[in-house]
């Protein structure tokens, strides 16, 4: 018999609409877990103290015979940066440590609107910039595959109670690839949607052009059926696109024969470790063995795709973090003489030194004189990423490619490196440029028994192909990663 | 105005950037009123006081609004514009940035025709673009400095003149020629005393033949009389300063209108890059040739046109026309007395030196019926009242509308147009001053008017002028 916390979001859902379980019932076991390994873990910022409640009124509210949400009574855990009324939300940073937002991200409006129950907000990178979630200002989150090892970043507490049993899905944000690789480090299923899908309001921006909300889960099929959750217009949010719905799960177990997958052959050159390499090729066999063509294509522009992101992402987080000035809200400081005093003391005070590194790297590439060369340059840089994924979408159902170049690494390896830290980001970020979906999950083990994630990409919209490719992979490749042991 | 003179042969070169208010019911960019004079902060919410997460959504009444500006002021529409941040730090400004346009703003090229004593001058118009306004610094001796959020994200248009302007006066012109065709669109009030019409001033002089020289820019001017007074002192400041072999600094000065003088701004305000980027939050303007002609066809006829049109049908002076025109409430009330007169031209004088003489510059409603002023014009124009009479009775009426032919009754003022009794009144001046005729007769010709003062007392004032005047050369020249 399987314990609460090891069902999936789409077992528990139906546990429920049977009327099997209650949302007191999962939302206790859950709360007992998180009791149990939240010390080692550590991918909480935050435990909301009004979860019981939530789950009792989610329980009223499906006795009274309302017809209610598929999710409704499901607990749910959410990255720190996303809006919830009432409750804290720090992003992970001392400029917003007692912050608590009058309103909610239009996401978390759906899924309460819905019934989910809120477990807590989770550890982040520090204003989402960062792959390990080292730089969050209150403590590092420990990967539950190995608790020496990093998540991932910058999404890491969203995907660590994923893996570690201690959420049945969670939300994450992706600007370059921080639902991603935090999933593929973690052994876990995470969607970072096409640009547009999930609305932005209520998401503490990073990188306007480039954040996107999305699901962290378990198996595929939980990913389809929380992104379904949170998917969809919003008029407060003029990126925001207006489509027809559709469920994400339409075509999920429609199989791959005929399906036509591209390997970027960028995305496959050195750099790439020989263990990552090893299991995202014997996925790409087991597609081909399921009935998918496989053929190398290629992306030329997508070198140019990592210092593009760096730029236009540096460029406004600069802008977008210039609000934090200790004036309306958050952290200022105690001693100042005068105005400019309070804005320097404030965000020295207030921001850690990643966020400050790319606060002046950003301004830099907007200053005068700089703009042409930097922020222009990086803009059509991306027009041409665009176009290069479009023409290779337009003869392939999806492409396939690694997340990262190596599995997790250790705790305090590589903070002293930025640089290499930025170099990670080298096969997530052309995607973020290019405005189009992703789908990170576990493939294999690589080298100490940690997972390899890969990732499907399509054409914008696609997400029910990516989820049909991932489901089929997925049940081919059956169980890939370990039990986690705490 | 007082008279300005060049200094030296420099010319003054102006350029004016207006912003006007635009008075959509709601924000730019989220639902919070736009009205003034509410408490502080009761009119902002999370979007326009910057909190994290929020994101700007464009009102497309902004757009409606200045568009007709636009087209009011002759300029083209851009099919295609964009919005931009233009980042800085200050205290009124929640999210560190104003979002404006920079270089793809809305409308183009327009212009404005002023009249200057050396006849019509057309200034041109380089740009007009809409960007949000940001709060309101109170300063308080105790608590410090306080920051209304109301006015945050309230919609603004900022029109930018060519450096067309070359005098003070044409200064003034050119704002009242802006403020009356905004006004005339219905997209702003145009209050300079309320902010919805706010003015910074560009000036630099050169020799007419040399290039321009290093223009200074002047804020915080209150009223067209300071924007005239900042011209005429930063002019003077500037053409001393080179006299003195100095450079001019490209600087901002803060005009102060008790000392009349200005001052320059803390270097700070002055270092400012603004390093503007497409807002990646909002998505371009794109609009159809349709959708700009719909909103061209709202437009009411203008006050050029109008003015044309008065100098035509009615034969008003320029002068005359020019100052109807200046208002849309007065050229539409104008407009609506005049369809129950044919003395137009009485009405239009009647209107100028009698009524805007009681609004006193005031934006206020006429208290007076458009068929009583017509009224009071018609009986002026055939007699039945003189032009004291006239004035009179407007006043009254401007106190208590009515029926002006009942009140001239009631009170008296027909016109004596008896010529026994004009001929009494003549008699009775000249009984009462022999000093006068005799003086008039020896050759004192000033005289005669004073005699004529004397009849007009003697008739209460109400001798019809043109008779008593004919009786009195009569009885004097023989």
């Amino acid at each position: 018999m399987k314990t609460i916390t090891s069902m999936t979001l789409t077992e528990l859902a139906a546990a429920l609409q049977k009327g099997e379980l209650t949302s007191v019932e999962i939302t206790k076991a859950y709360l007992d877990r998180i009791q149990q390994v939240e010390g080692k873990v550590g991918g909480y910022v935050s435990i909301y103290e009004e979860a019981l409640k939530q789950a009792e009124a989610a329980d009223a509210r499906r006795a009274s015979g309302e017809k209610v949400h598929p999710l409704c009574g499901v607990p749910v855990a959410v990255k720190d940066n996303i809006c919830t009324a009432g409750v804290k939300t720090t992003c992970a940073s001392k400029m917003l440590e007692g912050f608590v937002p009058p309103y909610s991200a239009h996401v978390w409006e759906k899924l309460q609107a819905a019934g989910c129950v809120l477990l807590g907000k989770t550890n982040m990178d520090e204003f989402a910039m960062g792959s390990t979630t080292e730089n969050s200002a209150f403590h590092a989150t420990h990967n539950p595959r190995d608790l020496a090892r990093v998540p991932g970043g910058s999404s890491g507490g969203s995907a660590a109670v994923v893996a570690a049993d201690e959420a049945p899905f969670s939300l994450g944000s992706d600007t370059g690839g921080s639902i991603r690789q935090p999933a593929a480090f973690c052994g876990v299923v995470g969607m970072k949607p096409t640009y547009g899908m999930v609305s932005r309001y209520g998401l503490i921006a990073f990188a306007s052009s480039l954040d996107q909300i999305g699901p962290m889960t378990k198996t595929v099929e939980d990913n389809a059926l929380a992104l379904d959750a949170i998917c969809g217009y919003d008029r407060r949010d003029t990126t925001s696109v207006k489509r027809g719905y559709t469920p994400m799960a339409r075509q999920l177990k429609d199989g791959v024969k005929g399906l036509r997958i591209g390997l970027p052959k960028e995305m496959f050159a050195e750099g790439l470790s020989a263990d990552v390499r090893t299991a995202v090729m014997h996925a790409v066999e087991t597609l081909k063995e399921l009935g998918a063509t496989v053929k190398e294509v290629s992306i030329p522009s997508l070198s140019y795709a990592l210092p593009a992101y760096y730029v236009l992402s540096s460029a406004e987080a600069s802008s977008n973090l210039a609000r934090f000035d200790g004036v309306r809200y958050g952290h200022r400081a105690e001693q100042y003489e005068d105005l400019e005093e309070l804005y320097l003391n404030s965000r020295s005070e207030g921001f850690g030194p990643e966020v400050k590194r790319r606060i002046l790297l950003g301004t830099y590439t907007l200053s005068a004189g700089y703009f042409d060369a930097y922020y222009k340059k990086a803009l059509q840089v991306r027009t041409l990423v665009i176009r290069d994924f479009e023409r290779v979408l337009a003869d392939c159902d999806c492409l396939l490619g690694p997340v990262a170049p190596t599995t997790a690494y250790k705790l305090g390896e590589k903070t002293m490196s930025p640089l290499e830290m930025y170099l990670g980001d080298i096969h997530t970020v052309p995607v973020n440029i290019a405005g189009i979906p992703s789908l990170s999950m576990p493939c294999g083990l690589g080298d100490h028994g940690l997972p390899v994630g890969l990732q499907l990409m399509g054409a914008t919209f696609s997400e029910p192909m990516l989820y049909r490719v991932g489901y089929a992979l997925e049940t081919a490749l059956g169980k890939v990663c370990k039990e986690v042991q705490l | 105005m007082a008279d300005w003179r060049m200094m030296d042969g420099y010319e003054m070169v102006i350029g004016l950037e207006v912003h006007v208010e635009l008075k959509t019911k709601t924000k730019i960019f989220c639902s919070c009123s736009t009205a003034f004079g509410a408490e502080p902060n009761t009119q902002c919410c999370p979007v326009c006081m910057g909190f994290p997460g929020t994101l700007p959504v464009l009102n497309r009444e902004v757009v409606h609004y200045a568009v007709k500006a636009g087209l009011a002021t002759g300029c083209t529409i851009s099919k295609y514009s964009k919005q931009d941040r233009k980042n800085y730090f200050y205290p009124d400004l929640p999210k560190a940035y104003q979002i404006s346009q920079y270089d793809l703003p809305l409308c183009l090229k327009g212009h404005l025709t002023v009249e200057t004593p050396e006849g019509s001058k057309e200034i041109g118009i380089t740009r007009i673009h809409i960007e949000e306004d940001a709060g309101k610094l109170v300063h308080d001796p105790d608590k410090g400095t306080l920051i209304d959020c109301n006015r945050c994200g309230v919609p603004l248009i900022e029109i930018v003149s060519e450096p067309d302007i070359r005098t003070p006066q044409e200064a003034v012109a050119y704002l009242q020629k802006l403020k009356a065709v905004i006004a005339y669109t219905g997209v702003s009030d145009c209050k300079m005393n309320e902010g919805s019409l706010r003015c910074d001033v560009n000036l630099s002089i050169h020799k007419p033949g040399e290039p321009f020289g290093t223009r200074t820019e002047m804020k915080n001017l209150n009223s067209f009389q300071s924007v005239q007074r900042a011209i005429e002192e930063e002019y003077r400041r500037q053409v001393e300063a080179v006299r003195k072999g100095e450079t001019i600094v490209q600087e901002t000065r803060r005009f102060d209108q008790n000392t009349g003088k200005t001052y320059t701004m803390r270097a700070k305000e002055n270092a400012n890059d603004y390093r503007y980027f497409p807002d990646p939050d909002l998505a371009p303007i794109v609009l159809g040739d349709d959708l700009v002609k719909q909103w061209g066809a709202e437009l009411p006829m203008l006050p050029d046109a109008r003015k044309a049109a008065y100098m035509a049908n009615y034969g008003l002076t320029s002068y005359a026309a020019e100052q109807l025109v200046s208002s849309k409430a007065y050229a539409d009330y104008f407009e609506a007395a005049a369809q129950h007169t044919s003395a137009v031209r009485t009405l239009a004088n009647l209107m100028i030196t009698e009524v805007f003489r009681l609004l006193d510059g005031e934006d206020a409603a006429i208290t007076i019926a458009p068929a009583h002023l017509a009224s009071v014009a018609t009986m002026q124009e055939s007699g039945v009242i003189n032009s004291g009479a006239a004035k009179k009775t407007v006043a009254a009426l401007w106190q208590h509308d009515e029926d002006p032919e009942a009140y001239v009754q009631r009170s008296h003022l027909m016109q004596l147009n008896d010529r026994a009794q004009l001929l009494a009144c003549v008699a009775q001046a000249i009984h009462d001053n022999p000093d006068m005729v005799s003086g008039y007769r020896a050759g004192k010709l000033p005289l005669k008017k004073a005699l004529m003062g004397a009849a007009m007392r003697n008739s209460n004032g109400m001798a019809n002028p043109v008779l008593l005047q004919q009786l009195v050369d009569e009885e004097l020249d023989g």
